[in-house]
């Protein structure tokens, strides 16, 4: 036993010895490399959902597997077995090494348990110990909410998804690290419809917690009546301004603006290879001094945390932009190796089928002076987008563009119409230059954000306080 | 080079027949479901990707999954593994019951009426042994070919953000305990390359690719480089318009994803739930008189083609938009039974879960004008090479994404464009389809021509 859950598990149910992780990195190695690491993972899956008051889909998924990965240079083997076994795990270890051909001989250091440094998720009884019917309450409980709130609510779809993952990474540099990995969210959609005026909202939230905080701290019933608030809301909605204007974002998930515009492009493999529009930028100006970008994987029970990453690297508070300069990049073993600058506790990806990437946790802009009512009060006419749906970005020419769900006019410093969905677009390095103002009310997002790159889903978090842009193009249709 | 190394055609182990998938809806039926659906799938992949004339990473994998699906008077509940060892299996199964029992009844749910199941299975010839046996080596030297060929378009080519070859060969199983089970194979493969190219200071970078599953009708490395290269170099110097209502042409790549969205609005699961701006037009002119829209799972060798469907009914030719009137929508068996109507073959599943409504091979019907001749009709409007961002919201089809192109001046591509959302209304927008273009390549599932929107707003 070596009083690491995620280790133990391991040893328990497959009756894997120190010794044979040993040899099976010599294997991955027998032909060369600097570098082999094993990844194993077991997870299970959970999902119930609802839909015209009914539970209409339960559902359970297990898998298992091992990923075994051989870098030389900045060359990368990589291959995987769903049979978590000596032979098969072996073969898949001589899959991988054949891309070392032959190159340099590197020994395997016999494995030793890293220390654990963070324990940044203990939960009490994990979302996916819980009954299936406690969870079903649950999500009735959002939908009997959203109907409750206008009687024009006339779809909602509710589910609760969790999950639980045993991890294990052992390196040939004598690295043995382990997790438990609890994950939940609860999600909401709403369709109101008046008169074939149909509107859609959407809410939720969870993170690495325990099935208590449903019940305590986010209740199914309020991401229902937001969920319900905003489709509501839209009824009203005008049509989207068209061209540059002066855009105040709201507390929270409008952080995605954070993930496109800087985050992606801050990833050190990109960097590395010189196609990030950031490449080479260290130490310059890319935002207004009022900017402080972190990217940070040790915030307690969040969903974009982590103990350690998919390399078995313990999780960090990274500052990526500091008072508007480039301070950093989000690194894995392989681009920090290469790149000679340290690890950030970046490295994951989706399941033992990938092998891992750099990669956001919880990425945030911290909070700065202004408070929210003078920063709406200072905007003569600007939009104030406070819900968003999905982003994206092209990381080389910096162009970005994330979509606003709700949001309302600004006119003489007042709140007033709501206007239809429109994306906000903008280029990377430019974009923060214009944050002329950063509220003083830093909030997280409420847990259910889920980011690709390719081809590969993680959980991840995004924060921001109020901020103002002094100008970004708003794609509407009103010239 | 890495030793000759080749991969097969999956062979079905003990656990991995339609035996076992028979005997495990079966089994589910003993325990106490009334009906049950086994779904077994097996995948052996590679993937080698290249940058600047070297390998960067190499991968290959062997997976297999079950998934079974239970219904108990109308409960349904579904599970998957990866471990098909007697006990995880058994105890899956009986997990299944159990959960099946705390859902809801829904009268829609259940298995296909029997007399509706592919009795025999088209040959579609789906399968291509040369991607099998291809050697590791050759499948580099593709990915190295179609980079070679871009580096040297031009000297402004200087990095590439990506680029490879990847193949497929996958096998899948459908079992249910009405009787039904019978498999297929299948393989893809593709080719892609991501150049970046540099002037002034300014990078820009595009990608071209090709996939099909027949390695024969792969495009070659040599011209899937040398379109990126065009691509990537036609971005250079871009910059931005003004605000602007103007004609709008799609080219092929992203007049699919506009395909796409249309795919949404009208698969069964968004019409029966009303979250569709096309719900209740059945029979209706929702398009302009150009656009025919047409579903088919059964063309040969197609990547969207399969003998059956995800429920096993036998995959057809479904008109979804006729002469640019609605004519039906694409569903599975329980979108059919919500809507009153009769499945049209497109279940689409994945191990777990309940199934829902894919595409076969999806695409507009193309029309007379070469794609040179729409943008000669056009005096002045943007041409939309690519589309980033999610802003279209098919429920009332308002539609705002951010987008890069050329402009076009008096029927010529004249500068390069960078900066601007295009935003309109999918309603106003298929109605105002006014050119169909003559170059459709099934280059994927969801494939349309080039298209010519009358009329959307450009803001920068």
């Amino acid at each position: 036993m070596t009083n690491n859950k995620g280790i133990d598990f391991f040893s328990d149910r497959y009756g894997l010895t120190p010794g044979d992780i040993d040899k099976l990195l010599s294997i991955a190695l027998e032909k060369g490399g600097d570098f082999a690491d094993l990844y194993f993972e077991y997870r299970i899956r959970n999902g119930v959902s609802l839909d015209e008051q009914i539970i209409k889909s339960v559902t359970k998924s297990e898998s298992q597997g091992v990923g075994v990965r051989v870098t030389i240079g900045d060359k990368t083997g990589y291959a995987y077995t769903d049979l978590i076994a000596f032979d098969s795990i072996a073969a898949a270890a001589r899959t991988a090494g054949h891309i070392a051909r032959s190159g340099g001989l590197t020994g395997v250091t016999g494995v030793n348990v890293s220390p654990s440094s963070h324990n940044l998720y203990p939960v009490e009884t994990p979302v996916s110990a819980a009954s299936v019917s406690r969870k079903i309450a649950l999500v009735i409980e959002s939908d009997r909410a959203a109907r409750d709130y206008d009687r024009r609510i006339r779809e909602v779809q509710s589910s609760m998804a969790d999950e639980i993952k045993y991890v294990m990474i052992a390196s040939s540099d004598g690295g043995l690290a382990g997790d438990v990995q609890p994950l939940a969210r609860i999600g909401v959609l709403c369709i109101a419809d008046d008169d074939g005026n149909r509107q859609l909202g959407r809410s939720g939230g969870g993170g690495r917690i325990g099935i208590d905080f449903f019940e305590e701290q986010l209740r199914p019933g309020d991401c229902g009546t937001e969920a319900a608030r905003q489709a509501i809301g839209q009824l009203e909605a005008i049509d989207a301004p068209a061209g540059k204007m002066e855009v105040v974002l709201g507390p929270g998930w409008p952080g995605i603006l954070l993930h496109e515009a800087v985050g992606h492009g801050l990833e050190a493999d990109f960097n590395r290879k010189g196609t990030s529009a950031f490449s080479g930028m260290i130490g310059e100006r890319v935002a207004s001094e009022l900017c402080t970008v972190v990217d940070d994987g040790t915030i307690p029970s969040r969903r974009g945390s982590l103990n350690i990453d998919d390399e078995g690297e313990p999780t960090t508070r990274t500052v990526l932009i500091e008072n508007g300069v480039l301070r950093c990049y989000m690194n894995d073993r392989l681009n920090s190796r290469l790149m000679k600058t340290p690890r950030t506790g970046n490295g994951r990806r989706e399941s033992y089928k990938y092998m891992p990437l750099p990669r956001m946790t919880n990425t945030f802009m911290l909070s700065g002076p202004h408070s929210r009512e003078e920063i709406i009060r200072s905007v003569k006419r600007g939009l104030y987008a406070v819900q968003f749906g999905g982003g994206q970005v092209d990381i080389t020419s910096g162009e970005f563009a994330f979509s606003a769900s709700e949001a309302f006019l600004i006119e003489e410093g007042k709140i007033t119409t709501a206007v239809k969905g429109a994306t906000l677009r903008g280029n990377g390095p430019v974009a923060l230059k214009h944050v002329t103002a950063v509220g003083d009310d830093l909030q997280l997002d409420k847990g259910v954000g889920v980011c690709g790159k390719d081809g590969q889903n993680i959980p991840v978090g995004v924060g921001l306080p109020t901020i103002k842009i002094s100008e970004i193009t708003v794609g509407g249709t009103k010239l | 080079m890495t030793p000759r190394r080749t991969f097969k055609e999956p062979k079905m182990d003990l656990s991995f027949s339609k035996q076992f998938a028979v005997d495990l809806a079966r089994e589910a039926v003993v325990r106490g479901a009334t009906a049950a659906e086994v779904m077994l799938r097996h995948r052996v992949e590679f993937s080698v990707s290249v940058r600047l004339g070297e390998v960067e990473t190499l991968k290959e994998s062997m997976d297999r999954g079950f998934g079974l699906r239970v219904l108990l008077d109308g409960k349904q509940a579904s599970v998957s593994g990866s471990d098909f060892s007697k006990d995880s299996v058994s105890s899956l199964i009986q997990e299944a019951i159990e959960m099946a029992r705390v859902t809801s009844p829904d009268d829609s749910a259940g298995l296909p009426e029997p007399a509706e199941m592919a009795a025999s299975l088209a040959d579609l010839d789906l399968y291509d042994p040369d991607i099998s046996d291809l050697a590791t080596e050759e499948k580099i030297n593709l990915a190295l070919r179609a980079e070679m060929a871009a580096r040297e378009a031009s000297p402004k080519i200087v990095n590439f953000d990506g680029g490879g070859f990847d193949s497929r060969a996958g096998a899948m199983v459908l079992a249910n305990s009405q009787g039904f089970v019978a498999e297929y194979s299948g393989t893809s493969c593709s080719i892609s390359t991501v150049p970046v190219a540099l002037d002034n200071e300014r990078m820009q970078r595009d990608y071209w690719y090709d996939c099909r599953r027949k390695l024969r009708d792969m495009d070659s490395p040599e011209s899937i480089g040398a379109e990126a290269a065009r691509r990537t170099l036609r971005k250079l110097g871009a910059r931005t318009v003004k605000n602007q209502s103007v004609p709008v042409v799609f080219e092929p790549n992203v007049a699919k994803e506009l395909l796409g969205d249309i795919f949404h609005a009208v698969s069964g699961e968004s019409i029966f739930r009303k979250a569709s701006f096309l719900v209740g037009q059945r029979g209706e002119q929702v398009a302009s008189p150009r656009l025919t829209v047409i579903d088919d799972g059964t063309l040969p060798t197609l990547l969207g083609s399969r003998p059956f469907d995800a429920e096993g009914l036998p995959t057809r030719r479904t008109v979804v938009i006729e002469d640019g009137v609605l004519a039906n929508y694409l569903l599975n068996t329980y979108t059919a039974k919500k809507l009153g109507l009769r499945s049209t073959g497109n279940a689409s599943r994945g191990l777990v879960g309940a199934p829902g409504v894919g595409v076969g091979n999806l695409f507009i019907q193309p029309g007379p004008d070469s794609p040179e001749q729409i943008i000669a009709s056009v005096r002045n409007g943007l041409y939309v090479t690519e589309l980033i961002g999610f802003g279209v919201n098919v429920v009332n089809g308002d539609y705002s994404r951010s987008a890069s192109g050329m402009w076009i001046q008096n029927g010529e591509l004249a500068f390069p464009v960078q900066g601007v959302t295009v935003a309109g209304n999918l309603k106003e927008m298929l109605n105002s389809i006014e050119m169909v273009g003559d170059d459709l390549d099934f280059r994927g599932s969801i494939v349309s021509p080039t298209l010519m929107i009358g009329r959307m707003t450009i803001s920068a």
